[in-house]
């Protein structure tokens, strides 16, 4: 019998005291850091969301138009191509000034065009095509603001500063304050945002074009580096040799996955661009080059959801007589499937907010039009809000903010497929 | 192409001699060695094992038991640094000749492992599998028949007729063990190699699985791996003793179990070592 040492129990004590003290301080720890990471977090999308979702809105003015005939120099029997081309700014420019009659200054009727948007002649001319019989009646027309007015119209710009600081001056406020009072300004859904492309006027840049660009990067991503992923995992894991060659092979990889992603832009440069002539700026170069940054995650995530499969199970089908082809993939992909797919949603997730490779190869020209396909010079979304976020006009702000919110529903939707890929079909042995 | 029809010849041939009184020697061992890298394995192992009879290797752990079944199918094949010399026949043909299509081997030598593998595939699909590979099925009745044939032989068809598209891991230990006989008897082969085909398995399960290599013995060659002398007592005609890499003692389960020729064997089936 191991006799007990003799102890002052005021030591006990202390020692039991100091001890629940430590458990209680390291608790603190992990609650701290979590406050601190959910606080970063929750701050970051009340940013983004408050700056960014007035973008969702927009601001429009009701414009009586004659839509005259004789000097839009068209008819209700014209073509298309004549109906394209009249001249439908200067006659909503005309309009716009008409119903300020007391303007009379010219600049002062430049000013007061200031306040309307740019494209304002576009929106008519859409009408006009629509409908060509609209043409010698008067119509009214809810047209876009500029976006100076726009910002100041939302309160994202200040109007109580001193004139030569604020967007618009003392003259315009009093105009768009006459607008308001004769109800004349509206607020819509910008439906815009979403389908438009890029452009040099604030109130009509949408981020339709750049959803595009980063659907056709990502397409030619996902059908580069997926076959090719999951087929260099199947070879490594399955059939290569354990040599020093598959070892220098499997080292190489992983180093892969940890070379900056400008490097992949460098490299997509020189050679695909430079070397093989890809054409610059297309998604077909984006999508190679995040393939380079894709291929290892697709790579490493087969190859452990490969390995993850029991041995008895390769055994058993080995027993049966199955080629080793057949026990691959008959047996053992198909069980590694879930696994890699949800490695290549994170891949592509990754390559999604990729902007640095991006850069190297040219696809942040500005493109206003909607890429029709992976051989035309598109943006991303992430270099899209870089070039927004770089912008020095105040509509642009929004803009931004808004861009972040669309690429943030993206990575969540996508993060959560993968999430959802592998609570449903991951397989516990 | 041409192996397959020596291969047919051979089964027709076969099926002749087994109608013969004397025991057909269905696979024939002659100083096998195995080889792991440089280390040696099993020692030269001499062995007849007759056909239509139960054969069970017994032998405490690492003895090379394992080893020498899964040399009958070429399991060991897949092992890096694993190398196989002496001969090993099964009907008169070389298991190692180059020629010879591993394949189709093992569609001729079947095998049940230690801890139940059904596919995480349906219980049907568990059994088809072995047919639809080797196309044995011409349509799908066909291949109805077969599946619901090994079922029954496995003695598993009545607990699972209802059931047939489920999975097979959804089965109990005992019910998946039956179905991956179920599975090795679905292509027909000569031999089922069984690797402690019980050991993961309760007394009652236990209990059927030994029945079932009782009634199997009738149409198959069966060769067991086993760590329980009481489970070779009952289940053998033939049991070999292997120890260290050496086959020991070979011979009518009846009289090794009850006058061991050597000392080693005496000690370890009356439990002196293990």
């Amino acid at each position: 019998m191991i006799e007990r040492s003799q102890r002052d129990p005021a030591v006990a004590e202390r020692l039991v005291r100091k001890r629940y003290a430590a458990e209680r301080r390291f608790r603190f720890y992990g609650q701290l850091a979590m406050a601190l990471g959910v606080g970063a977090v929750v701050f970051l999308i009340y940013t983004v969301f408050s700056k960014g979702y007035t973008a969702f809105i927009r601001a429009q003015v009701s414009l009586e138009v004659t839509l005259d005939s004789e000097q839009l120099g068209v008819t209700a029997s014209s073509s298309e191509a004549e109906l394209m081309r009249a001249d439908y700014t200067t006659l909503i420019r005309r309009g716009w000034i008409e119903s300020f009659p007391e303007v009379k200054k010219r600049s002062e009727r430049r000013e007061l065009l200031l306040l309307m948007s740019a494209d304002a002649g576009n929106q008519v001319r859409e009408a006009i095509i629509d409908n060509p019989s609209l043409l010698g009646t008067t119509q009214t027309f809810w047209v876009l603001m500029s976006s100076n007015t726009d910002q100041i119209l939302k309160g994202n710009a200040p109007r109580d500063i001193e004139e030569s600081r604020r967007l618009l001056s003392d003259k315009q406020l009093e105009w768009l304050d006459q607008l308001e009072r004769d109800e004349r300004i509206r607020t819509v859904f910008n439906f815009g945002f979403f389908t438009n492309g890029d452009s040099r006027a604030a109130e009509i840049a949408g981020i339709g074009g750049a959803i595009t660009g980063s659907f056709y990067s990502l397409l030619i991503c996902f059908l580069l580096s997926f076959p090719m992923g999951v087929a260099a995992a199947i070879y490594l894991e399955e059939f290569a040799p354990k040599n020093r060659w598959t070892e220098l092979i499997e080292v190489n990889i992983n180093n892969l996955a940890a070379v900056p992603s400008i490097v992949f832009g460098l490299l997509g440069l020189a050679v695909l661009l430079n070397f093989f002539g890809v054409p610059r700026s297309t998604p077909l170069a984006g999508g190679m080059v995040l393939s380079l940054m894709t291929l290892p995650t697709i790579i490493i995530a087969c190859r452990a959801s490969l390995k993850a499969v029991p041995p008895s199970i390769r055994e058993a089908a080995l027993g049966m007589g199955a080629s080793p082809v057949q026990v691959v993939l008959h047996h053992v992909l198909p069980l590694a499937m879930p696994g890699t797919l949800t490695g290549t949603i994170i891949g592509l997730a990754q390559a999604l907010g990729e902007t640095a490779p991006l850069l190297m190869i040219g696809m942040f020209a500005f493109v206003a039009d909607i890429p029709g396909g992976p051989l035309e010079a598109a943006s991303a979304l992430p270099v899209q809000i870089y070039l927004w976020a770089e912008s020095s006009e105040r509509g642009y702000v929004e803009l931004t903010a808004a861009g972040i919110m669309v690429i943030l529903v993206f990575l969540i939707a996508m993060n959560s497929l993968a999430v959802l890929f592998r609570k449903r079909f991951e397989r516990r042995w | 192409m041409y192996a397959d029809r020596k291969m047919n010849e051979t089964q027709t041939s076969d099926s002749k001699d087994s109608s013969g009184l004397t025991p057909q020697i269905r696979i024939s061992s002659k100083d096998v060695r195995v080889f792991y890298g440089e280390k040696e394995a099993l020692h030269g192992i001499d062995l007849d094992i007759p056909a239509n009879s139960v054969t069970a290797l017994i032998g405490p752990s690492g003895c090379g038991k394992s080893t020498f079944l899964r040399c009958i199918n070429r399991m060991n094949d897949v092992i890096d640094g694993c190398r196989v010399t002496g001969t090993l026949m099964l009907d008169g043909n070389d298991i190692y000749d180059p020629k010879l299509d591993v394949v189709q081997l093992r569609e001729r030598v079947g095998m049940v492992f230690q801890k139940p593998n059904p596919f995480p595939k349906s219980i049907y699909d568990n059994v088809a599998y072995g047919p639809r590979i080797h196309g044995l099925a011409r349509n799908r009745q066909e291949l109805d028949e077969i599946v619901e044939t090994s079922l029954r032989k496995a003695g598993l068809f009545e607990e699972v007729k209802d059931r047939l598209s489920e999975p097979g891991t959804g089965l109990s230990g005992g019910q998946q063990q039956r179905l991956c006989i179920a599975r090795a008897i679905s292509v027909n082969p000569e031999v089922i190699l069984m690797d402690e085909p019980a050991s993961a398995l309760d007394p009652i399960a236990t209990a059927r699985i030994e029945e079932l290599i009782d009634e199997l013995r009738t149409n198959y060659t069966i060769v067991i791996v086993t760590h329980s002398m009481q489970q070779a007592a009952r289940v053998s005609q033939q049991t070999g003793f292997f120890h260290l890499g050496d086959l020991v003692e070979f011979g009518a389960t009846d009289d090794l179990f009850v006058r061991p020729q050597d000392k080693r064997t005496q000690d370890y089936i009356t439990g002196r070592f293990g």
